[in-house]
């Protein structure tokens, strides 16, 4: 079912010219240059669609700033620098990977944090339970008890 | 008159549901056995009104009713059974009613299943599961009837989606729900134990079965739903990290670290509280799931702004069942006893460890999906959160699990021994040691670390082997002993050698699809051949093909060994359906052992060429292959004679009078 609704949006987006990913006629002769730029496509979103980046996508935009990448790429931009002009543009949504800054801390912060406090948690509770003593559920028996259960062992024990 | 009575039943199955969450827990108040058995039978016959509404609704859509909106907008006369069959839940309000009748299926499952159950635990679970089966139903009733007609019905359906025309929509969306909502008899159980107060060994040996059912549909679902995308969408892309798709992922994470950490619980009685709380999250995540992707938020928080109805009703759910689940959890939890102490470095250890790093993996993913959406509604920023990010944190949270998986099952329980664990696992070391060496011989280029993930995939698989000879002693007793052996090994070490083997396989697969996948993109006219790998594509011209409700335009392709051996025909095509003016790729994909060739076509150029995309996809079906193994291992632990007569006491034991007079 998750894919019910994506599937719809990018038919919706894309019904109307059935065109493509990337074009071969957009590649770049230069390989290092045309792997770069593929490499970049992949971390920049096509902003009309549902999730996808601009090297999957087949939305016009998409074509657009594939053509703009390549074009800044040629002339001798390096890949920062091609971030940058997007994100200049178009604003950070361009990006599918968030830059670290204080609206995207938290973001980047909670996974590590997150183990962290686990670890923590864990030392925290294994230390208190193996050494704070017996726990409810381990106390120690009873003098009254411990006089009980050897009487039931004799009794057990007695033919 | 059809829809009308389905209608009726659904209404009469709220009914049953508000009866069903209500007497029993008065009874199990009270102490009046009358009263706690009413949830069996009632659960049942809930189960049969949904049923009934859900048939109900299948008749419109096979006999084609347009007078019903719901069967006019997403059903055409013209689509083969199958698809008239599947479109039932290609929309909202279908996929509710096949959520609520898998919801009623398990609570039925329970009753009818669940003797072995204590009388007041099995009555406090159905009454819990007939609270959330009233909420939906409710929800359905109120927001989704799907049994809405028009005055005057049309004479044809507007049709389904294109791409939803697929045999894949027969198989992943059932088995996703199944998944999903199989998770709440593992929730119902765990608020049933929190009113009642009282948690032991037992209750995970009861709800192990059930959260192991489910996991092995949702584990296929994903699976299923990802080699759908795979196929359909024409570059080969496996995982996307969609928002849907994590919603799905969420709970499959979560459920994996509940299946382990009840193990514990199950074996040492320790755990308890965590296992409750796991419990609780699983279906929780689900039900956030069923929120994202219903609700319309994720289009845009706007969206959601101007139709807010359904996604308000779904929050509304949410925050009844989670708030309060965690709220009761939060008053009772301390109450309850701890139980089984243990050494850090013991089985008990090792599964902490893993529920650390899938807990850990799960609340990322749920970071990463909500963290755009709050983000928007608080400060009005927007920012992607996208594959880049996911890859980024998933994937070094995922490495070290995996590199600890092959330690845990060969640890004792209470206090393990590393070095003797290290030291049964030398041979798998050493074979993944080698695996790193060929994988950096044979294959050029890549990702520089892609041989040591290699080395990982093939220290879990043969970690898992290892398990099993370990336990069988093969190689060290005569072939005999150690088959008979291997036949008296309980199913679950079957199940867990399985299970951990397959994620191995899916490792791989993806490790080696992402890293040595390689990709041909041109424009050729017949006669022109491509080179991919060590495989020759010879372009041989288009013919057109017809289709009952398209029309394809097929490329034919003759794929050759380099050395010049003839291995097949390949016919991707341009699929048009005309009802609806829209035009999919259809790509056509060749299996080599599991690689798997890839070609798809672009629209054809005026002056004869046509672009094609041809993807060579080493080791890709092992992405999926393991997958399999893991549902297999499922099964096997499932079939453990442990979980299925549900206590481990002997075959002729005495059936308890008591339990038997109160069902």
């Amino acid at each position: 079912m998750r894919y019910l609704y994506s599937f719809a949006l990018l038919l919706a987006i894309f019904w109307s010219s059935p065109s493509w990913a990337v074009q071969p006629d957009e590649m770049l002769s230069d390989p290092t240059l045309e792997a770069r730029a593929r490499t970049l496509s992949k971390e920049l979103r096509c902003m009309v669609c549902q999730n996808e980046s601009i090297d999957e996508s087949e939305a016009p935009l998409a074509h657009d700033l594939r053509a703009l990448v390549r074009e800044r790429l040629k002339a001798g931009d390096t890949d920062a620098q091609v971030l940058n002009f997007l994100v200049a543009r178009y604003g950070e949504f361009v990006l599918l990977k968030p830059r670290l800054s204080w609206h995207t801390a938290a973001l980047w912060g909670l996974p590590p944090g997150i183990l962290l406090v686990g670890i923590v948690t864990i030392f925290v509770t294994g230390r208190r339970r193996s050494g704070g003593g017996p726990s409810p559920g381990e106390a120690n028996l009873t003098a009254a008890e411990e006089t009980r259960i050897a009487e039931l062992l004799r009794s057990e024990g007695a033919p | 008159m059809i829809p009308e009575l389905g209608h009726f039943a659904l209404m009469l199955a709220l009914g049953l549901a508000l009866i069903q969450g209500t007497m029993p827990i008065v009874g199990t108040r009270t102490s009046d056995p009358v009263l706690m058995s009413i949830a069996a039978p009632a659960a049942i016959a809930q189960f049969v009104f949904v049923a009934m509404a859900f048939i109900a609704l299948a008749v419109c859509y096979v006999t084609s009713d347009f007078s019903v909106l719901n069967v006019y907008e997403n059903s055409n006369s013209q689509m083969p059974l199958i698809y008239r069959l599947t479109s039932i839940w290609g929309n909202h309000e279908g996929s509710m009613m096949l959520w609520i009748a898998i919801l009623a299926f398990f609570g039925a499952l329970v009753a009818a299943f669940g003797n072995n159950l204590p009388v007041v635990l099995k009555a406090n679970a159905l009454a819990v599961q007939a609270w959330i089966a009233a909420a939906f139903q409710l929800f359905i009733l109120a927001t989704s009837n799907p049994f809405v007609r028009i005055p005057d019905a049309p004479f044809e359906g507007r049709d389904l989606t294109p791409v939803l025309q697929d045999p894949g929509l027969a198989f992943h969306p059932p088995m996703l729900y199944l998944g999903y909502v199989g998770f709440s008899i593992a929730f119902s159980f765990a608020i049933a134990a929190l009113i009642e107060g009282r948690i032991d060994a037992a209750w995970a040996r009861w709800v192990r079965p059930w959260a192991l059912l489910a996991w092995m549909c949702l584990t296929l679902g994903i699976a299923g739903g990802s080699y759908w995308a795979y196929y359909e969408l024409g570059w080969g892309g496996f995982w996307f990290w969609d928002p849907v798709e994590n919603a799905s992922l969420m709970p499959w994470l979560a459920g994996t670290a509940l299946l382990h950490s009840a193990v514990v619980m199950e074996k040492r009685g320790a755990l308890k509280v965590w296992t409750i709380l796991l419990a609780i999250l699983t279906f929780s995540l689900s039900l956030i799931g069923t929120f994202l992707v219903r609700s319309g938020v994720l289009t845009s928080v706007h969206a959601f702004a101007t139709d807010p109805t359904r996604g308000i009703f779904i929050l509304g759910i949410l925050i009844v069942f989670i708030g309060g689940a965690l709220s009761l959890y939060a008053w009772r939890a301390p109450l309850l006893k701890q139980g089984g102490l243990f050494a850090p470095i013991s089985r008990e250890g090792a599964l902490v460890f893993n529920n650390l790093f899938l807990t850990t993996a799960c609340a990322t993913v749920f970071v990463g999906t909500l963290y755009p959406l709050a983000l928007e509604a608080l400060t009005g920023d927007k920012i992607s959160v996208g594959p880049p990010f996911f890859n980024a944190t998933f994937g070094p949270l995922f490495i070290p699990l995996m590199a600890v998986m092959p330690f845990g099952p060969l640890m004792g329980w209470k206090r393990g021994d590393l070095v003797g664990a290290a030291q049964r696992l030398l041979a798998a070391m050493v074979l993944a040691g080698l695996a790193v060496v060929a994988a950096s011989a044979i294959e050029r280029g890549g990702p520089v670390l892609a041989p040591f993930g290699v080395g990982i995939a093939v220290f879990v698989m043969a970690g898992a082997v290892t398990d099993i000879a370990e336990r069988t002693l093969v190689l060290r007793v005569p072939f005999r002993t150690a088959l008979r052996r291997a036949l008296g090994l309980p199913r679950s070490a079957w199940g867990t050698a399985f299970a951990h083997f397959g994620m191995g396989v899916t490792l791989l697969g993806i490790i080696g699809v992402t890293a040595w996948g390689s990709e041909r993109i041109a424009e050729i006219k017949p006669g022109d051949h491509l080179d991919i790998a060590h495989y020759r594509f010879t372009f041989d011209g288009m013919f057109n093909r017809d289709g009952p409700n398209y029309h394809d335009a097929v490329g034919r392709f003759t794929v050759h060994r380099m050395n010049g051996e003839l291995i097949g025909n390949m016919e991707p095509s341009r699929r048009t359906f005309p009802s609806r003016n829209m035009a999919i790729t259809q790509a056509a994909l060749m299996s080599r052992g599991v690689s798997q060739l890839y070609l798809s076509l672009g629209d054809p150029n005026k002056d004869g060429t046509v672009p094609v995309r041809l993807y060579f996809k080493p080791q890709v079906l092992m992405i999926w292959l393991g997958a399999a193994f893991m549902f297999v291992g499922g099964a096997l632990s499932l079939s453990d004679r442990r979980l299925r007569i549900g206590a481990p006491r002997p075959a002729k034991a005495k059936p308890n009078p008591t339990l038997q007079a109160a069902e």
